[in-house]
């Protein structure tokens, strides 16, 4: 297959396996030519690419920037935070006010879980999901599947545990869906209130004992206490969650195995993860960085191929 | 559809044998000389030239690469199919080299003018020279000619020139083709 099945990035919950591998494969060829002393192909010189972050991002919004350069787009970038948003526009208007500079391609991340779905309705341009609420954040949960097949040679018949905040995570809610797509085995282990009630219906389970999960798994993606989003007291301190689902060198070394450290970013040191772990050899979270630009890439180059002349 | 042989094993052996002994004459002992091979159809051209050149005239220490064009071509989005990438291997930069890009059949230079843009990503060589086994005569859509050519061959616009080789088709060969 040299095509995607879908016409947008809403969420992996829309993508087929074959999807996966063929943004892969294209994320391969991408990241040699990252790596080359001139780091940029002439593909998508006629094509203009418009970054809206709704809110706020540092690495995604460098990556998919950086991602789009690489490629020889266009690109125009967007702050909610600098807009007439402040001012009352609808998100519509927005979009649309853009979209009539001959935008090819709208990335866009935005708190409203679903707000890629309902642009990609209502405006004509492509459309990639970078992070809507705590619904999903197709492109992180890529480059992660990406890093352990680059790390392990593949995905299918992996296990990976995901820690931590589970309940407002969209990289959580992507990545089991991406894992799950490629036969992996997928736990979530974290406090019994930051895992969602329903979880299991996804065909997850659930351990909320670290030491029994890292024993059981190949892969720890470690997420992030997202206190911005906690609206209510979800654990007690930051010191016992830390206790005990911190992951720490001493824990890691009882398990009489290696295990690969996964995350995300941004990452509190101390909290969910210590400094040795995050640094170590067995941790690949600086390769997801580099990773992210070449799926990326991928991404954009695959949607890009569909937009009319 | 048609098809006619226009090259059998042998011819394409002897072939291989003048390339390669053009090639000595013009880089002697390839110290400064790099062969890049072109994705996905030079290459086999490109590994059977490095081989011969190992093998029969003793050249040492060649440097080759495969190049992928793809990304560099001129109708991304231009097309009904979409295009496929293949790999790129090149394990060294080409800043003063001396470059020969090799492909199967040169047509209508389009690709050929990819692989020079692509190529710029590794450095200013010293020159680029173009080896091809098939010459097409009358088809070039831009000024690109070889500097080596196996066999000229006018064919017209509805034939199609097919190289196969013992790694992919189990035959050395090249046929003309009429729809």
């Amino acid at each position: 297959m040299s095509e995607l099945s879908v016409e947008h990035l809403l969420g992996i919950k829309y993508l087929k396996s074959s999807d996966i591998d063929l943004i892969f494969k294209t994320a391969d060829h991408f990241k040699e030519v990252i790596n080359r002393p001139i780091k940029k192909v002439p593909s998508l010189r006629d094509i203009t690419i418009a970054n809206l972050f709704f809110e706020n991002s540092t690495r995604t919004k460098l990556s998919f920037e950086l991602a789009e350069k690489r490629l020889s787009a266009d690109v125009i970038n967007f702050s909610a935070s600098q807009s007439s948003v402040k001012k009352g526009e609808t998100l519509i208007d927005t979009v649309n006010n853009i979209l009539a500079m001959k935008v090819d391609i709208v990335v866009m991340r935005h708190s409203n879980v679903g707000a890629g779905v309902f642009l990609s309705k209502h405006v004509n341009a492509k459309i990639i999901n970078a992070g809507d609420g705590t619904h999903e954040h197709p492109t992180q949960a890529l480059l992660d599947s990406y890093s352990i097949r680059e790390k392990l040679g593949s995905v299918k018949g992996k296990r990976i545990v995901i820690v931590g905040d589970i309940l407002h995570s969209r990289v959580a809610l992507s990545n089991i869906f991406a894992l799950q797509l490629q036969g992996a085995e997928v736990k979530v282990c974290g406090p019994t209130t930051l895992i969602p009630k329903y979880i299991s219906s996804l065909g997850v389970t659930v351990e909320t004992n670290l030491k029994k999960a890292l024993e059981w798994c190949d892969v720890a993606n470690v997420l992030r206490v997202q206190h911005e989003r906690m609206d209510i007291k979800y654990f007690p301190s930051t010191r016992e969650y830390t206790q005990l689902f911190g992951i720490n060198n001493e824990i890691l070394d009882n398990l009489g195995k290696k295990i690969v450290i996964m995350h995300p970013g941004p990452i509190n040191r101390g909290v969910e993860i210590t400094s040795d772990v995050a640094d170590s050899d067995e941790s690949i979270i600086l390769n997801q960085v580099e990773n992210g630009v070449a799926v990326r890439m991928a991404v954009i180059y695959l949607l890009a191929q569909q937009v009319k002349r | 559809m048609s098809k006619k042989t226009l090259l059998n094993s042998k011819d394409i052996e002897i072939i291989l044998h003048r390339l390669a002994c053009q090639l000595i004459e013009n880089h002697n002992d390839f110290s400064n000389t790099v062969l890049i091979g072109l994705q996905p159809r030079g290459i086999y051209l490109a590994n059977r030239l490095v081989d011969l050149l190992e093998k029969e005239y003793q050249v040492k220490n060649l440097k080759i690469g495969l190049l992928d064009i793809t990304f560099y071509r001129d109708d991304f989005r231009r097309r009904d199919e979409p295009l496929v990438a293949t790999a790129t291997e090149m394990n060294f930069l080409v800043e003063h080299k001396n470059v020969v890009i090799i492909d199967d059949v040169l047509f209508s230079g389009r690709s050929i003018r990819a692989a020079l843009t692509a190529l710029e990503s590794y450095g200013r060589p010293e020159n680029i020279e173009l080896l091809v086994l098939i010459d097409r005569r009358f088809s070039r859509h831009l000024p690109i000619q070889p500097n080596y050519r196996g066999r000229q061959v006018d064919a017209i616009n509805e034939e199609r020139v097919l190289v196969t080789w013992k790694e992919t088709h189990k035959k050395d060969a090249v046929y003309i083709e009429t729809k």
